[in-house]
């Protein structure tokens, strides 16, 4: 099959209009928010060395900061702002989606915009200057008609730096809920579709470029004073601009969003999810890519309304709980307590997504380990690998404690890379996830936790506070409670994690729902 | 015209102009005569308030220039700047015509004006209007210069090292040409050069400064009288030039 002949660059396409306008949106809202900060307090601190200094020295530590921790930051702070004003104003704000990514990146557009434009108007000659004042500008008028314009290619320069950088790392905004080309890369990272993935990269680099393209424009054509050229490019970005809206206009309202988290089973589940409601004739809508913590925050405050979370990442994340109770009993108490913020739970899909660790097969059995207990006399020999947030989970505390685990090394890994790299015996042991489909493809074994330190992680429908008497919906998503049991699970994930037509969500959903809608 | 009266300026310890004073009449053509650091140009700047004094008062027409807004006083005297000063990415015409567009003439009004100061300065216009400063040369430059300065029909106009860059021929022509139209429009010229034989060739009286002080003031024959040995040093120059250049050129100039 010819690379353009797979029906994924399809699918990818039909995204587009979505994606791009939501990223072009956040990202120009950003740069000229950044630059409508940045550009006064550069011209403010042209000659005043001290704040100038500070200034910059901020700036630059911002710079310093990842992308995604940055953009991950806002999230929690617009909460706590948003908590404040409906303390104090009696009215709030989403802290999901586009104001969080908006701000985070405006922030990151400040370096350049300020560092150009103060080293613009500082290197004008003091002569020309002294001119402009000797001609009889006011210090306004000698800004306006001499500095700035001399100033102008250099702060320019700042400027389309500054744009660039925004519509890159805007591809990282997908986690705090703002949808955008990154989109395309996260998915196609968690479900190895390198399709995806190419097409978000090229995508988001020919908009970086095209808006770079049009930057110049305009800079050439002031500093030409040429209004053809100025005009075109301005133009160019209000088409840009423009384009995007026409799609989100005619969307609705009315429509339900599914969320999902970062990984391939999730893109799978809320693909089934948006298909039910389809079927039952409610219009619905996948908001993937969320982070963790930011996903339950999201359905609290209405922002997504329905997602399938797990009842152990729940007890420990959001009850702060430390003690593990059976499965039906932590099910029970998790259900009354998110009652009491509205939340509903209503009902498990039929199969766990634990923490586990996870071994070869084989060298399980040449070492005669069946058990955590059995690993733990090993384990000083032995590496350890797992996902970015294991290690710093209260199960990995606990497992520590229950088994007196000891590893001679612990590495975090890219959870895809991490069932591998224990199948070639980079690492010896790796916290892998029980429904994952790679453990029956690479011949690994499953360790029981027979001191049941590692909580249950049933899969759990959740529906925000405004859903909790919407019937229709609920109706929609009752036949698939209790449906889906590990084994189907696992497959629809080793599907998802193939790289090939087959394996996008859409298409795993639905082998999923011929396999068990019928149930 | 310009009147300084025990004008004093300290940039920190050093006294960049120290208690000086200096009459210019309407019409007269001044030359201030210095070498680096002698404070001439810091005078200069204190007139159009560029600068602001330390110590002592400076008239321009009659009022102390402190008394009126420094922006309305640049706008009413014209400035020549060392090697031209010009905005480098505004046109030959734009830069003319920027006094008059500050002080709100119209656009009609700054075109004509334009056009009659190419010529006045002997520039082509059709040819130099739409240009930029960097394709002209630097007598060229010089020349727009001084028709930016005279644009707003200042009474005054203050020269800082006009011509000091510029090659001899071009240097000598320029002279000339603004001698003449300092007459034909009946301006009050102040000129600050380091060059005596400019400044004799020029003005009408000299002032010699040096340390921020004033030596000596008078027209050329007034000066060869002065009893301080580095004006009459100065004085002595051009004229020890012109027996050397005698001594080795043919006496009819014929090569």
């Amino acid at each position: 099959m010819s690379l353009f002949a797979d029906p994924r660059w399809g699918e990818a396409l039909s995204h587009l209009a979505d994606y791009l306008g939501n990223h072009v949106r956040v990202s120009l809202a950003a740069l000229a928010l950044g630059l409508v900060v940045s550009l006064p307090l550069a011209i403010l601190t042209r000659n005043r060395p001290a704040p100038r200094a500070i200034l910059l020295a901020l700036a630059s530590i911002v710079q310093t900061v990842p992308g995604l921790a940055l953009l991950a930051l806002f999230y929690p702070l617009l909460l706590l702002a948003a908590s404040v004003t409906l303390a104090w104003f009696g009215v709030s704000f989403s802290a999901f989606g586009f104001l969080p990514a908006m701000l985070a990146l405006a922030l990151y557009s400040m370096l350049p915009v300020l560092r150009n434009g103060i080293t613009g108007l500082n290197g004008i000659d003091p002569a020309l200057i002294e001119a402009a004042k000797g001609v009889g500008m006011t210090p306004q008028q000698s800004l306006v008609m001499v500095e700035l314009p001399l100033a102008l290619p250099v702060m320019m320069a700042g400027i389309r730096t500054a744009a660039v950088w925004v519509i890159g790392t805007a591809t990282l905004s997908t986690p705090i809920g703002q949808t955008s080309l990154g989109n395309y890369i996260f998915a196609g990272l968690q479900t190895q579709n390198w399709v995806f993935v190419l097409f978000g990269c090229f995508a988001s680099a020919l908009l970086a470029l095209a808006v770079d393209q049009l930057l110049g424009l305009i800079e050439s054509g002031l500093r030409r004073r040429s209004r053809l050229r100025t005009g075109l490019g301005a133009v160019g970005i209000a088409a840009l601009v423009a384009a995007t809206l026409v799609p989100s206009m005619g969307r609705s309202s009315q429509s339900y969003v599914v969320g999902a988290k970062t990984f391939a089973e999730q893109y799978v589940l809320s693909a089934l999810l948006t298909d039910r409601l389809e079927a039952a004739g409610l219009s619905a809508a996948a908001r993937s890519g969320l982070g963790s913590s930011v996903i339950f925050e999201a359905l609290k405050a209405g922002d997504i309304d329905l997602y399938v979370d797990y009842s152990g990442t729940l007890w420990s994340n959001q009850l702060h709980r430390t003690d593990i109770k059976p499965r039906t009993e932590l099910l029970a108490e998790l259900k009354t307590t998110l009652a009491k913020e509205n939340i509903t739970l209503l009902g498990e899909l039929g199969f766990e997504n634990a923490y586990a660790l996870v071994m070869p097969k084989k060298r399980a059995e040449a070492l005669g380990i069946h058990s955590i207990a059995d690993l733990a006399a090993h384990a000083s020999m032995m590496s350890i690998a797992g996902d970015y947030e294991f290690f710093s989970r209260p199960e990995w505390a606990a497992l520590q404690k229950a088994y007196g685990l000891s590893f001679r090394a612990q590495r975090q890994m890219q959870p895809d890379f991490m069932y591998a790299a224990v199948a070639s015996g980079e690492v010896d042991v790796i916290a892998g996830y029980t429904s994952d489909g790679l453990i029956a493809k690479y011949d690994l074994v499953v360790l029981d936790d027979p001191r049941h330190a590692i909580p249950p992680y049933d899969a759990i429908l959740l529906l925000a506070p405004k859903r909790a008497s919407d019937e229709r919906l609920q109706t929609a998503l009752k036949p698939l409670l209790g449906k889906i049991d590990i084994a189907t699970m696992r497959e629809a994930n080793l599907r998802a994690s193939g790289n090939d037509a087959n394996s996008s969500p859409d298409a795993v959903a639905k082998w999923l729902w011929e396999k068990v809608g019928k149930r | 015209m310009i009147g300084y009266t025990h004008v004093t300026k300290r940039f920190g310890p050093l006294k960049a102009v120290d208690d000086v004073s200096l009459d210019v009449a309407e019409g007269e053509f001044v030359a201030i005569v210095g070498g680096s650091g002698s404070g001439k140009s810091t005078l200069l700047r204190l007139a159009n308030r560029l600068i602001e004094a330390d110590g002592g008062s400076i008239t321009v027409e009659g009022e102390d220039v402190r008394s009126v807004d420094p922006v309305a006083v640049r706008r009413r005297i014209g400035y020549v700047f060392q090697s031209g000063g010009l905005f480098p990415h505004l046109s030959v015409a734009d830069n003319i015509g920027i006094t008059p567009k500050l002080l709100g003439v119209a656009a009609a009004d700054i075109a004509a004006r334009v056009g009659e100061l190419l010529d006045l300065v002997q520039l082509d216009g059709a040819a130099h209007h739409d240009r930029l400063p960097e394709a002209l040369s630097g007598g060229q430059r010089q020349r727009v210069g001084v028709a930016r300065a005279l644009a707003a029909k200042p009474r005054i106009v203050l020269m800082d090292e006009p011509f000091g860059a510029l090659d001899p021929l071009t240097r000598d022509a320029l002279g000339d040409d603004y001698r003449s139209l300092h007459r034909k429009l009946g301006l009050t010229t102040v000129m600050i050069t380091h060059d005596m034989t400019e400044a004799i060739l020029l003005a009408d009286r000299i002032a010699v400064m040096r340390g921020g002080k004033m030596l000596a003031q008078g027209t050329p024959a007034e000066l060869s009288k002065s009893s301080d040995a580095y004006v009459l040093e100065l004085l002595r120059t051009p004229r020890r030039q012109v027996e050397r250049l005698n001594a080795l050129l043919p006496q009819s100039g014929a090569a």
